[in-house]
């Protein structure tokens, strides 16, 4: 059988037996009685566990490091520092969402000759018990130098500011400057004239933003357990996104072959894109090399995952726009400065590829700089560097349609991005559908129910995300019974065993009972990218199409070899196999492997572009309190094109917790950093993230507008739903209590000193 | 090495006793002595829930009390949740509802869920969001698990 040729599909339910059904999830019997196994559980034989030693300092430089004491203690096997990782080139490698150089990879894993941020690895001890282990960390003594922290985006990238490293030259546009910068790079997109747009404007809006550093918050903090065995073998078990990506990037830090490291992923208590970089896992390795080979396990505390692991950016963001008296974008300049943290690679590409994509203008200029910080790593959080972006666009948006007079939708209508338009980066839209998220947004029963209440607002905002597609593998092996088991490569996060495993039964039309689905470890499964770009149900999921195609071709050649009868002559359809004269089940066919030459397994991968973007329209009503400043959420709708739905209940899941982690950018999350570049709340206290009080339900449409470049109109749909909620909310207030905010978290401190400002009488009461 | 202090505890319906040192905590030695891996850590301090456990009819954050506080005490971890016949309802509800994403928060959920029907077998959702705000979950965005935590409630109270 011939893949499956993709083609536009309607979306209709009927269409299909198993996608679009909300099953039951293969592994949620685990996850609801305890016996999933998370990074943190896994307890090999003799176990040793590990602490590491972080720097107090944002910026220092490392004279000396004693551990004489922490080895003498008793229960103590082993304490590493920076000179025990091998030195290493400066090429670049991937982390998934992100790529650093080596050199960086390496320096963050355990800092060499300075401490770049609070909460910098500076040396890592292996003990009986972990309370020994963190005993023997304070008995390190470590003497720095402190140096002045460079703590601002803007001050960072003035000529004069202290340098974090003597060897950045910014990349500037494409060509190396000659004189040291925390400038790592400057990325320009243009598309028309900017300028002239401007004149063809008659209502032009310029606003500054700033937004804090947020993490991506998973609850199960990050850990690795890693035995070096005396063969040099190295195993490693953790909470990764994604386990070829642990295995290349140990690999290439502790300069080992790849083929030495074997990487069993354990289940993952969330990600978010927090969990593709690896931190702990070359630690745990070079502890169990010294310490007898026995395995060692490392777990962070949340206060470290808070300061040590990479957030997001903080950014400072100039956005103006120009529209003329018909409401049609004329022009938009945007000016983006991100945080990298200690290192470069910050989102601000993606963000100028996502940030106002959706809109049909044909004169853009985006100028987007990647700034060194004493702050941690930054790393991928779904869709990277997007939400505060878009924060500054869509507030800037909701101004010009309230300046023109025009509803926010009808605005967003008439300059909606269609397939063929060209984004400002660069690439064609292929078919997207966000005209119909408007479209139902407008229609949608939320729009059109009027808000009453004094303090109460209504916000629109959009967002767009290109996804990602890239490279995932897929086995599958017949038992004797005729079931199939389903190996994949894919870290499952939310039920993609079950998504894939439902595209395969699709293909074979047998029934998702008969498909065990299985995540393999590095050596069980071919190169699998991790699970982030919202790339898992498409790609993984194309994968398991051509793996059900391979199956059917498989099955048919056993059946004509069974029947003695040329393979052209025989069909399948509907998991069925048949010729003229006979006829057998997919299920039936195990009976004759012996006869028809023995087991039955088939491998299928798949490297596919065509992997659809997504658009996006939230709908927010809030209530402002004017004496506290504080907001409530009183209405969220999320209208989303999801292209096909394989499993709604998971998609309406990723629809609503992106909302909910997006209100928390938007209200409370950021983080505080003192003078000294110290995080003042690295803990879930102060650091504080949506409860469950602080949200209403969310509503998740789905609208449906197949990509017709997949096999099952899949599109990714995990990241686009964090990018408007900060941007809704903030037009919400403004339509509450008639103040623009432009920097985030909107605490109730931040809100509350708008309304003061804006009507000092109130301060007084 | 400090002295270790033998502790006699009841642990989902079973006398256990375990010996441990005077400074940790109940979730270490549920973890690391007693190997209930079920009970996780998220925080060590209290904000997320992710290690409740009901002690002595009690929902706590086992992270804060310390193992040697247990002597005597009677302890239900997700563990013992089930029924002898398989899943407890509300677990049942959890997975009908897709209430679960990674997972790591659920099985605190499910224990602080227990012990929220235990006290209230008919709650609004105001009472569901008042009595699991201790409990982060970074996944659902919580509006399939306030969903799941009513019907079990809806479904258990029938069962009665």
């Amino acid at each position: 059988m011939t893949e499956k040729t993709p083609t536009l599909d309607t979306a209709s339910e009927s269409k299909y037996r198993i996608i679009g059904k909300r099953v039951d999830r293969y592994d949620a019997a685990d996850k609801v009685t305890g016996q999933a196994v998370y990074g943190a559980d896994v307890h090999p034989s003799n176990l040793l566990y590990g602490k590491v030693l972080r720097s107090p300092h944002a910026h220092a430089r490392i004279l000396s490091i004693d551990t004489s004491a922490a080895e003498a203690l008793e229960g103590v096997h082993a304490v590493i520092t920076g000179a025990d990782l091998p030195s290493v080139s400066d090429r670049i490698v991937d982390l998934g969402e992100t790529a650093t150089s080596l050199r960086y990879q390496s320096d963050n894993i355990l800092a060499k000759d300075k401490a770049l941020y609070f909460g910098h690895a500076i040396a890592a001890v292996s003990a009986t018990q972990p309370y020994i282990a963190e005993e023997a960390v304070s008995l390190i003594k470590v003497e720095y130098e402190i140096l002045p922290p460079v703590l601002d985006v803007r001050k960072a990238m003035r000529p004069d500011s202290t340098l974090l490293h003597d060897d950045i030259f910014t990349d500037e546009l494409g060509q190396k400057s000659t004189q040291a910068s925390n400038v790592a790079s400057h990325i320009r997109h243009a598309q028309g004239d900017v300028e002239a747009g401007f004149r063809q404007a008659d209502v032009i809006i310029e606003h500054e933003f700033e937004t804090t550093m947020v993490h991506q918050g998973y609850i199960e903090p990050h850990n690795a357990t890693a035995i070096y065995n005396p063969s040099g073998q190295i195993t490693i078990w953790c909470s990764t996104q994604g386990s070829f990506g642990v295995r290349s990037q140990t690999s290439d830090v502790l300069d080992v072959p790849i083929s030495s490291v074997h990487v069993i992923p354990t289940e993952i208590g969330g990600g978010f894109g927090g969990k593709n970089s690896i931190y702990l896992e070359p630690l745990a390795v070079l502890l169990s090399k010294k310490s007898n080979n026995r395995p060692v396990k490392l777990t962070m505390t949340r206060a470290e995952s808070l300061a040590a692991t990479g957030p997001t950016s903080g950014s400072y963001i100039r956005v103006k726009l120009g529209a003329d008296a018909n409401g049609h974008l004329t022009a938009a300049k945007l000016y983006l400065a991100y945080e990298a943290g200690a290192f470069p690679g910050s989102p601000v590409g993606s963000a100028a590829g996502s940030m106002i994509s959706e809109y049909r203008i044909s004169n853009v200029l985006i100028d987007g700089y990647d700034v060194v910080v004493n702050k941690p790593r930054t790393e991928a959080y779904r869709a990277p560097g997007t939400s505060n972006a878009v924060f500054a666009v869509e507030t800037v948006v909701d101004e010009l349609c309230e300046k023109l007079g025009m509803d926010p939708i009808a605005f967003r209508l008439l300059n909606a991005a269609k397939e063929g338009d060209r984004r400002p980066d660069g690439p064609t839209h292929p078919r997207i559908g966000f005209i119909e998220t408007l479209q139902a947004a407008q229609s949608h029963d939320h729009y059109q129910t009027p808000l009453d209440g004094k303090y109460r607002g209504r916000g629109v905002a959009c967002g767009y995300w290109g996804n990602w597609g890239g490279r995932s593998s897929v086995s599958a092996s017949m038992n004797a019974d005729g079931t199939i088991s389903l190996i994949t490569g894919s870290i499952d996060l939310s039920g993609t065993r079950t998504t894939t495993a439902m595209q395969l039964a699709e293909t074979l039309g047998i029934d998702l009972e008969d498909i065990v689905p299985q995540v393999a470890d590095t050596n069980s499964v071919s190169n699998t990218e991790g699970t982030y770009g919202s790339r898992t149900t498409f790609a993984t999921g194309w994968a398991a199409h051509k793996l059900g195609c391979k199956l059917i071709d498989a099955v048919k050649e056993r059946a004509a070899l069974l029947w003695d009868i040329p393979v052209d002559t025989v069909d399948y359809e509907d998991g069925c196999i048949f010729s003229k004269a006979n006829r057998l089940t997919f299920k039936d066919i195990s009976k004759y492997l012996d006869e028809t030459g023995g087991p039955l397994m088939v491998s299928a991968t798949s490297f596919e572009g065509g992997h659809g973007p997504s658009a996006t329209t939230h709908i927010v009503d809030v209530e402002v309190d004017p004496d506290t400043g504080k907001v409530d959420i009183l209405r969220y709708t999320a209208i989303q094109d999801v292209g096909k739905a394989i499993h709604p209940d998971f998609v309406e899941g990723q629809i609503q917790g992106g909302v909910v982690q997006g209100i928390g950018w938007a209200l409370n999350e950021g983080y505080f950093y003192n003078d000294e570049g110290q995080l003042l709340n690295a803990n879930f206290l102060d650091y504080r993230m949506p409860t469950f009080l602080d949200v209403p339900m969310i509503e998740a449409v789905l609208v449906e507008v197949s990509n017709p470049r997949h096999p099952y109109g899949v599109r990714g749909v995990g990241e686009v739903p964090i990018v408007p909620p900060p941007a809704a909310v903030a037009n919400a207030i403004h339509d509450a209590i008639g103040v623009r905010l432009t920097a985030l978290p909107m605490s109730p401190a931040r809100v509350l000193e708008a309304v003061w400002e804006q009507t000092p009488s109130a301060y007084l009461g | 090495m400090s002295q270790r202090i033998h502790v006699q505890t009841e642990i989902n319906g079973e006398a256990q006793d375990f010996l441990c040192d005077p400074r940790e905590s109940l979730l270490d030695v549920l973890r690391n002595t007693m190997g209930l891996t079920g009970a996780k850590e998220g925080c060590r301090n209290g904000n997320c829930g992710a290690c409740n456990v009901i002690m002595d009819g009690i929902l706590v954050n086992s992270c804060l009390v310390l193992a040697v506080e247990a002597e005597g005490s009677s302890i239900t971890t997700v563990e013992g949740i089930n029924t002898p016949v398989g899943l407890h309802l509300i677990q049942q509800k959890y997975m009908d509802h897709a209430a679960l994403q990674c997972g790591i928060c659920t099985l605190g959920l499910i224990v602080a869920t227990k012990a929220l029907l235990d006290h209230n077998p008919a709650p609004t959702e105001h009472d569901v969001r008042l009595w699991l705000a201790g409990n982060l979950c970074r996944c659902t965005g919580y509006d399939k698990i306030v969903r799941a935590v009513l019907d079990a409630a809806e479904a258990m109270r029938e069962n009665v």
